[in-house]
């Protein structure tokens, strides 16, 4: 890797970062408009146009906010909780390709942070430790209702990421790689066939494993209606009942970071990542009823696969929240019922057809 | 048990269906609900910039009338703060000067006449009291929200029916200079 390539790539992840940082903070405005709209109310607007200056309100309020450390809490743990949360959550986007190359002179820059070829192994790595943040945080809290919660998150995360590692080795046998990129790019497809791009997605061969990754990744990321860990009915704020100011902003923001790096990781799995139907016909018509040259037709299918990409990734982002204002809770002894005696059976199952089919042939 | 008034359903439990166990379609049946609800029309009313329509009947923020001729027409006897179930107004009496007749209407003015916005009710029984047909609850306005309380004690200035100048001109009012002044003071 030459200093240019590396300085280039340290750019694409500090624009990741910030992008992850920008998409989380309106994440907490999206939320409040569409809980708003669903229920015939219009949400914030008040602060600047349309209230899109309210991320910056609620942010000039938490930095003001008192910071507060409860009696009897271990002050070094309390304070790491939430960066621990941050962190990880920050970490988990490096590996996902957020498009194709982009070539320049000799120049090739990957829109993705880090090309590893374990990056799913990676992505599920960070993902089961952030729940570390969050236990740390609810037992330095020394509160009751912080500890059940994290006691809750904890166990609710290891029980789904069971199934969610089960239902992602079906995609694995599809695809033969843990590299994300590599699995992306198998979902392009250059046959003429019409829909063969669209048909040629993960969801199209893994429809049943897409709906359990769906599920577990709800779970995972504590949203109703599995967000027992932070229950209001019952745990006051679940793990981060005593935080407040900005370690409290860490944690909700740490979960829209969550939210979507989830939703950018299945819209790669199961939605074809980059790729867009049309694509091949798309670059040649550029390149030669346009008279663009190849390199320059492939980058803007790359840009376009970008915006596409996010596109996905702004669908699921709103499917989250779509479902949050639409269901209740589960209960805690329906949620590990569901995990454990219906999911991960399903992913199993999954699995053994996938086989059945990879071995007749049916889909490759 | 018979029932006593007849009423009673009885309610079976069926064992659930397999479609109801699956969860899938009653979350797909809930989540369509929600998205209709995404796109009609929202029931709110953005506040100060839009207005609730009023009801002609609507009894909103007090007015102190003045006469045909711009003069006052309250002449301080009380009957609407003995009327007023919240105990909202309360008034100081004074005797009209020589000279203020094109002020006051009758010999006997209020030179001080307050309602409280957080004591009232508006609930109108000082409008109906009132013999001089000096106070009025109008239809199409309302005591504006404040940050202090200090704010919502509505004094003269803030009651008595403005008088432009022309139109106190118009019907005839001469006023001397200090009593103009006393008046501006007051509307300011
Ligand atoms: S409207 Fe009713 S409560 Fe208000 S000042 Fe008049 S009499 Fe009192
Ligand atoms: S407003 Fe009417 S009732 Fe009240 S003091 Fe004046 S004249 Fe009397």
């Amino acid at each position: 890797m030459t200093f240019e390539t590396l300085g280039w790539q340290g750019l694409v992840i500090l624009v990741i970062f910030g992008l992850s940082l920008l998409i989380a903070t309106y994440c907490t405005y999206a939320e409040r408009v569409i809980a708003a709209f669903m229920q015939d109310r219009v949400g914030p607007d008040r602060a600047g146009p349309y209230g899109l200056a309210q991320p910056l309100a609620d942010a000039v309020k938490m930095f003001t906010k008192e910071e507060f450390f409860p009696g009897g809490a271990s002050k070094a743990l309390f304070t790491f909780g939430p960066c621990l949360a941050m962190t990880t959550a920050l970490m988990s986007s490096a590996v996902i390709p957020f498009g194709n190359a982009v070539q320049f002179g000799s120049t090739v820059v990957h829109l993705q942070g880090i090309e590893i070829n374990v990056g799913m192994l990676y992505v599920f790595g960070i993902v089961s430790l952030g729940v570390y943040g969050v236990m740390i945080g609810g037992w330095a809290s020394n509160n009751k209702f912080s500890l059940l919660g994290a006691i809750r998150a904890a166990s609710q995360n290891i029980s789904y990421e069971l199934a969610m590692g089960l239902a992602l080795i079906a995609v694995l046998m599809i695809s033969g790689t843990l590299s994300l990129r590599e699995i992306t790019l198998q979902q392009a497809s250059d046959a003429p066939f019409v829909w063969r791009d669209i048909f040629n997605w993960n969801i199209m061969k893994q429809p049943l494993g897409f709906i359990i990754f769906l599920v577990c990744a709800f779970a995972e990321t504590n949203r109703t209606p599995f967000d027992l860990p932070e229950c209001e009915t019952e745990l006051v704020g679940g793990y981060h009942t005593e935080y407040s100011s900005m370690k409290l902003g860490l944690y909700l923001f740490s979960e829209y970071i969550n939210i979507f790096v989830v939703s950018a990781v299945m819209s790669v799995l199961y939605f074809g990542g980059f790729n867009f139907p049309f694509q091949y016909e798309f670059r040649d018509w550029l390149a030669s009823s346009r008279g663009l040259e190849l390199i320059t037709a492939q980058n803007i299918i790359t840009v376009l696969g970008a915006v596409g990409l996010f596109a996905k990734i702004f669908a699921f982002i709103f499917f989250f929240m779509w479902v949050r204002w639409t269901l209740p809770r589960f209960r805690y002894d329906q949620l590990m019922r569901l995990g454990w005696t219906i999911l991960i059976p399903l992913a199993i199952f999954n699995i053994l057809l996938t086989g059945g089919l990879i071995t007749t042939g049916i889909i490759k | 048990m018979q029932s006593l008034s007849n009423r009673a359903k009885i309610l079976e439990k069926k064992p659930m269906t397999l479609a109801e166990r699956a969860y899938l379609p009653a979350i797909f049946q809930g989540l369509s609900i929600t998205l209709r609800h995404f796109f009609t029309k929202k029931a709110t009313i953005r506040y100060p910039e839009e207005t609730r329509p009023f009801s002609p009947v609507f009894r909103g923020l007090h007015v102190l009338k003045r006469d045909e001729q711009g003069r006052e027409r309250c002449t301080a006897c009380g009957l609407c703060a003995v009327a007023c179930p919240a105990e909202a107004i309360t008034m100081v009496a004074g005797e009209r000067k020589k000279g203020e007749q094109n002020l006051y209407r009758e010999e006997k003015y209020a030179v001080s006449y307050e309602i409280n916005m957080l004591r009232c009710i508006f609930c109108g029984l000082c409008e109906e009291a009132c013999p001089k047909a000096a106070v009025y609850l109008q239809a199409d306005k309302m005591a504006p929200p404040r940050f202090e309380r200090d704010e919502f004690i509505y004094g003269k200035d803030r009651l008595v029916e403005p008088v432009s100048p022309d139109t106190r001109s118009k019907r005839g009012i001469q006023l001397t200079a200090e009593q103009a002044d006393k008046l501006r003071t007051q509307l300011a």
